[in-house]
């Protein structure tokens, strides 16, 4: 005798199981459609391999799984694929889902089956393909696929296999039809799913004793078998999965975790069956047993109906009454719901239909409000507090009711029925775990904006960034191009700037003299082979030259190449010739000449230069004085500079002093060049501002004056840059004013 | 040692006390710095209750800033989106007392909605790309836009920008899998329900 545990809580509802007892097993005839639905089970829906006009025949698959965890599903009868479309489904909300529409031929034509007796040959794994291929998905009301039961991970070795042919919810008596009618099949369903699960050490079938002819039919079968039969004392709900294994091994499954975790499995006694066939007939699941019951119809009893098959129409073969009924409901009077058509079809799940009279299951009475009598809390198998729940369930507290394990209620309705104050308690729960999941569903994706708008506000920061850096980048190109452009100015400012072209020039000559004669000589034949190369392929593109054009740019480096090359040689042949009249060799014969010189001598040598240079400074000022030259104060600075110096140079004289003498800068023309713009830049400084207005005033007339000649030159010329030199001119114009205007304000 | 504390009991009392606090200083001047919370937790914490539409209709530059309005001190009750719900958890969150929802920032929908282009209208100006604070519409120039309907938290800060308006906000579809539960209505008697079993 196996032994029995006992569960908390659990009610004696009026059973009702008689009525479908009465008549044998029955089979209606097929309806004119077949809608079989694409997710009759738990899981991903199937993915129909049909179109609308392909003919199908009976077992044939119209849909594969669609993907791990779902099932296929088959054509239930040989016939015409009429539709895949959205058909009212067998599901509490009453919504549409995608269908797929057989018109049956009436021919039942079976596919050919592959039986496999002798399965035992087979390894495990090929079974429960074969099974999942088969649609198996369980039968007693939660359609789970049957094969991932069936393969349960390799770290949870079951020891344990509960068959559940409890069948606790009043008016239900589909399984027990089938234990009565086909034990030996429930049997051979029990020893394939032990293979399949590695033969655990235990296999029970668990029954309630109000069933004592299904008891005795499946003891018979399994006469000789290791396979118990329990029987148990009959409370609802039993048959729940987690109470089941209670009552059989005394064991529970931890809250949120399945069987497999404690090593059970727990399949309806109705799975096993199909599983049986799908594997020894090889018959997928296409029809299934289902109770037709309830005081609305003249026939109550079990029939086997092909899936798809209109409620309609299982109603329609028992003598449906729909004035007497109060409504259809799908499953039981403590679990089912009711349905608002008739249009849904049988699928899977369907284990019951129920037409009650209004006599027989009235409407509930309006609640009440609670008057916390703890009935509830008595009745619930689950040891939850069903008077908490429905408070924080009103309160829409998730918190708390998750808090009180409100996802443990398996929603037997156990607590609803004992209330006193008829308060639709799982209706509550219901509702608030839908609740909870949609706040669950909508935290993630708040999560998911969260990051999403984190993520484009970096984005944005990052490309504003970006412009900024290619901002700065273009301002400091723009600021470089600018200060270039301004040194490139003061260049030529400085160039025409009578001080820098100065310093240039001495710079260059000194330069100049530093090479010798030699060097030159040879930079000068340098130069001749060079304008000869260039001469010579100036010649040759002339003669390759095709067109006009390209001749007369040819001929004109022609000309350019004979020029320089004719400069050239007569420079060579000048420093060939004449290497003592070279200015840099005078020079520096004049420079060895002083260094030969005795201080003294260098003295007198430097006071007959600066006497010279003094009387062209004085002649120059004077000829400047005479044309009123802008420059007339920078030349007396000079000429009063070189008096200056002069005087020192005799003082220096006077006194003999060779040191003295020998220490002054030697007084070649460079530097006194050097000295000469010099002076005049000091003299400049030392312009009072109103002088130096006037200064800049005469020379922007004299610039403004040279430009608007260049303008008519070009205007007279059509010259492309007559537009730039106006502005040019313009600009002149415009300092000139602005100058001329700050000048009177002085 | 004992004779010294008897002869000054004052002095050592004070020893004693100030040699205490210098040692638990210094242990909470380490723990300060080791376990230093880096940002405000605060804001964090209200930032997670807050819907994330990024909408604006508290009249702050999207979610997070409108916490860090709360933790500033500013009123709990002006997210519509969020709704009565999201005002009792902030609420809740700071212990005060939870107000309703301020009407001027709009008023609550129980109906999410999501952005629908109709795209034989749509020019392509990218008008809505940009407004998107999900980054939820897809399209280029002159290329027709759509919407992501996933990633739309029914802000609708896309339907103003647009220029054709072509922009519709559609509530959201119940589909078999997010379909629930209503809770039930509350009956007082048994005739309420026969009026609305008729109706």
């Amino acid at each position: 005798m196996t032994q029995i545990w006992n569960i908390p809580g659990g009610i004696h509802p009026p059973e009702n199981k008689q009525q479908s007892l009465r008549a044998p097993l029955g089979h209606i005839d097929l309806p004119a459609e077949l809608v079989l639905p694409l997710n009759q089970h738990l899981g991903a829906p199937a993915e129909p391999v049909v179109a609308v006009g392909d003919n199908v025949k009976t077992g044939q698959v119209i849909a594969q799984p669609g993907g791990q965890f779902s099932a296929a599903v088959h054509a239930s009868s040989s016939g015409r694929v009429i539709a895949i479309e959205d058909r009212p489904l067998p599901h509490p909300s009453g919504f549409a889902g995608p269908c797929i529409v057989i018109a049956p031929d009436g021919l039942d034509t079976w596919i050919n089956l592959e039986p496999c007796p002798d399965y035992r040959a087979q390894e495990p794994v090929e079974l429960v393909q074969k099974i999942r291929l088969a649609g198996i998905a369980g039968m007693g009301g939660a359609g789970f696929p049957t094969a991932i039961k069936l393969a349960p991970k390799a770290n949870q070795p079951i020891d344990t296999l509960i068959l559940n042919g409890t069948e606790c919810e009043p008016y239900i008596t589909a399984d027990d039809r089938l234990m009565r009618d086909r034990p030996e099949q429930v049997i051979e369903g029990a020893r394939l799913m032990a293979y399949l699960l590695g033969e655990p050490d235990r296999v029970v079938i668990g029954i309630e004793d109000n069933k004592p002819e299904a008891i005795a039919a499946l003891r018979a079968a399994a006469e000789g078998s290791p396979i118990e039969i329990a029987g148990f004392p009959t409370k609802y709900p039993s048959g729940g999965e987690k109470q089941l294994i209670t009552i059989l091994t005394g064991r529970e499954v931890p809250a949120g975790k399945i069987p497999a975790d404690i090593g059970i499995v727990v399949q309806n006694v109705g799975t096993a069956v199909a599983a049986w066939r799908a594997v020894v007939r090889g018959e997928p699941l296409i029809s299934r047993i289902t109770t037709v019951v309830g005081e609305a119809l003249d026939v109550q009893r079990n029939v086997e109906v092909r899936l798809g098959t209109p409620v309609a129409h299982v109603l329609a073969a028992h003598g449906f009454q729909a004035a007497k009924a109060s409504r259809i409901v799908l499953g039981g009077p403590m679990m089912g719901y009711a349905i608002e058509t008739g249009d849904v079809p049988v699928v899977k799940t369907t284990n019951c239909i129920l037409a009650p009279s209004q006599q027989e299951l009235p409407a509930p009475p309006p609640a009440q409000a609670c008057i916390r009598c703890g009935m509830c809390s008595e009745a619930c198998p689950a040891s939850l507090l069903p008077q908490q729940l429905y408070w924080y369930a009103r309160a829409q507290d998730h918190e708390k009711l998750e808090a009180y394990n409100l996802f443990d209620c398996i929603e037997c309705g156990a607590c609803a029925y004992v209330c006193p104050s008829s308060i639709p308690l799982v209706h509550y729960y219901r509702a608030a775990k839908g609740d909870i999941r949609q706040a669950q569903v909508d935290k993630e994706k708040a999560d998911r904006s969260r990051e999403r708008f984190a993520f484009r506000q970096e984005r944005i920061a990052r490309q504003e960034a970006e412009k900024e850096a290619k901002r700065a980048e273009r301002a400091k190109a723009a600021a470089a191009a600018k200060a270039k452009m301004a040194e490139k100015k003061s260049n030529a400012g400085t160039a025409s700037d009578p001080v820098a072209t100065a310093i240039a020039k001495a710079k260059a000559q000194q330069a100049s003299a530093q090479q010798s004669p030699v060097e030159q000589r040879a930079k000068l034949e340098r130069q001749l082979s060079a304008a000869q190369g260039r001469l010579a392929l100036a010649q040759e593109k002339l003669s390759q030259a095709e067109t006009e054009e390209q001749a007369e740019k040819c001929r004109a480096a022609v000309k350019t190449a004979e020029i320089k090359l004719t400069d050239v040689q007569q420079k060579l042949a000048n420093a060939k010739d004449a290497p003592k009249d070279d200015p840099v060799a005078a020079a520096i014969e004049r420079a060895k000449a002083k260094l030969t010189m005795s201080p003294l001598e260098k003295l007198n040598a430097t006071i007959a230069t600066l006497s010279e240079r003094l009387q062209k400074a004085e002649a120059k000022l004077a000829q400047a004085q005479t044309e009123q030259s802008a420059h007339v104060e920078a030349l007396q600075l000079g000429v009063d500079k070189l008096r200056a110096k002069l005087n020192e140079a005799q003082e220096e004289l006077a006194s003999h002093s060779p040191t003295t003498a020998d220490e002054r800068a030697p007084d070649d023309a460079a530097s006194a060049a050097i000295e000469r713009a010099k002076a005049k830049a000091a003299a400049r400084a030392a312009m009072s501002d109103t002088d130096k207005l006037r200064e800049q005033v005469s020379s922007l007339e004299v610039r403004l004056d040279k430009a608007r000649q260049k303008l008519a030159d070009a205007e007279a010329e059509g010259s492309p840059h007559v537009d730039a030199l106006r502005t040019a001119a313009d600009k002149l114009a415009n300092k000139l004013a602005d100058t001329q205007s700050r000048l009177e304000n002085a | 040692m004992i004779e010294l504390i008897s002869h000054h009991p004052i002095a050592s009392a004070l020893i004693a006390l100030g040699s205490l606090s210098l040692i638990f200083g210094a242990v909470l001047g380490f723990a300060a710095v080791r376990f230093k919370v880096e940002g405000d937790p605060v804001v964090a914490q209200i930032d997670a209750l807050l819907p994330q539409t990024q909408c604006g209709q508290c009249g702050h530059p999207g979610c997070r800033p409108y916490a860090q309005g709360i933790a500033n001190g500013e009123p709990i009750n002006k997210c519509p989106p969020g709704g009565q719900s999201t005002i009792n958890a902030i609420a809740d969150l700071l212990d005060v007392e939870a107000p309703t929802l301020d009407e001027e920032h709009g008023e609550e929908s129980d109906i999410p909605t999501v952005a629908y282009i109709r795209e034989d209208e749509c020019i392509g100006c990218t008008k809505c790309i940009q407004a998107c604070p999900m980054d939820a519409i897809l399209g280029a120039a002159k290329q027709m836009h759509t919407v992501i309907a996933d990633e739309c938290t029914g802000c609708d800060l896309c339907v103003d920008p647009c220029p054709v308006d072509c922009i519709d906000m559609i509530p959201v579809q119940t589909t078999l899998s997010s379909w629930t539960w209503e809770p039930p209505k509350a009956d007082l008697i048994a005739t309420d329900r026969k009026e609305h079993q008729a109706a």
